[in-house]
């Protein structure tokens, strides 16, 4: 298995520099993408058997278990999904050679920088993989160099990097309460953390955990520290919002979780789960009423994804076994679900030249895949049955009644069906509004799909909905059960 | 009560040298120029280095005398070079710059020193009172480094200019590596060094969005950065 993980931080990096230095890389820049995503999935995909039933580490640095596993399945697809979905997006872009080459680079950078994340060892490389994401991702929001593009280009690095900053004082801490049990050369890796934990000072270790989920928490999106990110979203290419929506935010959960694996056995469970609780609960309220009122169509999209690590949150904090696979679970149907709603309003925005909600309008209509397939997102970002998403909060709402946090699930109900309210009012008005006869007039906005290099990753996207809701494969129950062990191998 | 003992050699050391960057973090906080920002920021990085010297020496590390020369190298030389240069290409050559940045707080100069002051207070006194010490870990040393990250917050919310955010990070970053040699400077030298390669990248990327910024609006200033609301 070590040859599978080497490749999996040499394809998508080699990807990034060929496109970035080969002469005549922006031609070729499509094929390596697309076919670098694959790879990788693939990749990824030959990692399960094996995650699900032991621990994978090799050279001291690298590691990869159920949980670890779990997020780089989710960063593995998107990458694929949205590598391919890219080709069609920059063509129908109309930008030059220049542009298509730094965006290619880019976007094979930000995919290698997401897969190494989960496949670190130590506390201190997570950290560095987590800040290079922030660093290759702030340049793919300014890319388009708009007054828009710069403003949400700034505003993310110095807030996110502010957070980061927090994340890397929780690593000292870590290393401190570490060294205090491990020894003085303790290398910060996690796996000894989380065996020795017992022993860890409590004050370093509440200190470490605070500020990393203050810190990583900036770059999740939680309330109050998620400004940068419908900024960011929305100024961002629309495939590179899918990636951080569906996999950079999921990533920087990953670190949380890490942290919550040794802070709920050194402390008990009760600090990490309600702080985690706090946070989640303040998240999901603030989305689901910013889901009202949203004008553009990746803001609401944005705003979704801050409930849904809402979710997450709060289904850690409920603790029960069954909550945690549900939110293993949901990790994977949200990167699936999220990344189909951003690719649906990429070709919506190519197709109506604007990302205002207000003047796209019988998108069932004029776009005959497109349409019903962001519907579909849509339903399944709502936790609509069949889809992975209904599984997951259904078991993660399950979990909370099942373990004594009755208030918390109630009000996880209600605010996911305000949420649900608030995505849909939009999404209804986009779809199903016939078109006013001067748009449909416009050339441009005939029937018919812009390329179809931006449906065929969605038709898969939602057959990964399908399939996670309907009846997961075995191989990712046993995956999925032997990360709650892990998570949940904790009072 | 315990007697009060006098510190020992590194202590002491660690103590005063993290006190010099807290009132240098000040002086950054009134500060109107960025170039003289730059300097305060190259002296506190420089005592970052010599703390790092110091407990190499007290402590017998000889890992640490590389990050010294490592992060003097990187924080003394190569980010203050990389600001002056950004900001003698963004100088209109008529003292504009200076003006502008000059008017980039959002609060005077006392008042953004008394928030300092309080924040500072806050962070001394909530980790002061954590008691979060081993034999390599003075209390007051760290108890100051998290006065200087708070400080250091301010800084980056009073400022109104891009150069001026940026320089707050970076003395964020001081302030992080203070608490760091303090609490865990037997971190292997390759973790170590990894940080500072990314703040390396960190730097760079910064003045690439600083000059993509000063090429669209002709302004360090950020009072124009309005459109997007959170």
């Amino acid at each position: 298995m070590l040859g599978v993980i080497l490749a999996l931080l040499i394809v998508p990096l080699a990807a990034g520099l060929a496109c970035a230095i080969l002469p005549g890389s922006a031609k070729l820049s499509p094929v390596v993408t697309a076919t670098s995503g694959v790879a990788c999935f693939g990749l990824v995909l030959a990692l399960v058997p094996a995650a699900a039933h032991h621990d994978l580490s090799y050279l001291s640095y690298l590691r990869v278990d159920a949980v670890s596993a779990i997020f780089l399945l989710a960063t593995g697809f998107l990458y694929a999904a949205v590598g391919i979905y890219s080709v069609g997006y920059i063509k129908h872009h109309g930008h030059d050679d220049r542009y298509a080459r730094r965006f290619y680079a880019g976007f094979n950078l930000f995919g290698w920088a997401m897969l190494a994340a989960p496949l670190m060892s130590s506390l201190a490389l997570l950290w560095i993989a987590v800040e290079i994401t922030t660093i290759i991702s702030a340049l793919l929001v300014a890319i388009e160099d708009t007054d828009g593009a710069a403003e949400a280009a700034w505003k993310y690095v110095l807030i996110a990097s502010a957070g980061l900053g927090l994340a890397l004082l929780a690593t000292v801490f870590a290393y401190f309460a570490g060294s205090q049990v491990l020894g003085e050369h303790y290398n910060l890796a996690i796996a000894p953390l989380i065996q020795h934990a017992a022993g860890l000072p409590r004050t370093p270790v509440r200190l470490a955990f605070v500020l990393a989920l203050l810190g990583y928490g900036t770059k999740v999106g939680l309330f109050p520290v998620h400004t940068w990110l419908p900024d960011a979203h929305s100024e961002a290419p629309t495939p590179v919002s899918a990636l951080l929506s569906g996999s950079l935010l999921a990533v920087s959960f990953y670190a949380i979780l890490r942290y919550y694996q040794f802070t709920a056995v050194a402390l008990g469970s009760g600090f990490p789960r309600d702080a985690l609780l706090a946070f989640g609960v303040a998240s999901l309220l603030l989305a689901a009423l910013y889901l009202f009122g949203q004008r553009d169509i990746k803001r609401l999209l944005a705003y979704s994804s801050i409930e849904h690590m809402g979710i997450l949150a709060i289904g850690v904090s409920f603790g029960a076994p069954v909550a945690l696979a549900g939110v293993m679970l949901h990790v994977l149907a949200h990167a699936a679900a999220k990344a189909n709603a951003f690719m649906g309003a990429g070709v919506f925005t190519v197709k109506y030249g604007t990302k205002q909600i207000a003047t796209m309008r019988g998108a069932l209509d004029l776009l005959p895949w497109s349409g019903p397939l962001f519907l579909l997102a849509i339903f399944a970002l709502s936790a609509m049955p069949p889809s992975g998403i209904f599984r997951s909060e259904f078991e993660i709402v399950y979990g909370g009644l099942g373990s004594g946090h009755d208030a918390a699930a109630v009000v996880l109900v209600v605010l996911v069906t305000v949420a649900f309210l608030g995505l849909t009012t939009a999404s209804t008005r986009m779809l199903f509004t016939p078109a006013p006869r001067s748009l449909s007039a416009a050339a441009a906005l005939g029937r018919g799909e812009p390329s179809a290099w931006m449906v065929v990753p969605a038709v898969a996207g939602i057959a990964v909905l399908f399939v996670l809701g309907v009846h997961p494969p075995g191989e990712l129950t046993d995956l999925i059960s032997r990360a709650v062990a892990q998570l949940g191998a904790v009072r | 009560m315990d007697p009060v003992q006098a510190p020992g050699v590194y202590e002491g050391a660690a103590n005063v040298i993290a006190a010099v960057m807290l009132l240098i973090e000040f002086g950054l906080l009134r500060q109107a120029l960025v170039r003289d920002q730059v300097r305060l920021y190259m002296a506190q990085s420089a005592l970052i280095s010599v703390l790092a010297i110091v407990i190499a020496a007290d402590r017998n590390l000889p890992d640490l005398y590389a990050l010294a020369a490592l992060s003097a190298a990187l924080k003394v030389v190569a980010v203050p070079l990389v600001m002056r240069r950004l900001l003698a290409r963004t100088d209109p050559g008529d003292g504009d710059e200076a003006q502008g940045v000059a008017g980039s707080q959002t609060l005077s100069p006392a008042s953004a020193v008394l928030a300092g002051i309080v924040l500072a207070a806050i962070g001394f006194f909530c980790f002061g009172a954590l008691k979060i010490h081993g034999p390599a870990a003075p209390a007051l040393a760290l108890a100051l480094a998290a006065a200087m990250v708070l400080v250091a917050f301010g800084l980056m919310i009073v400022r109104r200019d891009v150069a001026s955010q940026a320089i707050g990070f970076f003395s964020l970053e001081n302030a992080i590596s203070l608490a760091a040699l303090v609490v865990a400077s037997g971190l292997p030298l390759i973790l170590e060094t990894a940080f500072l390669f990314d703040l390396l990248v960190a730097v760079v990327v910064f003045t690439l969005l600083i000059r993509a910024q000063h090429n669209r609006s002709e302004s360090l200033s950020t009072a124009d950065l309005t459109r997007l609301r959170g």
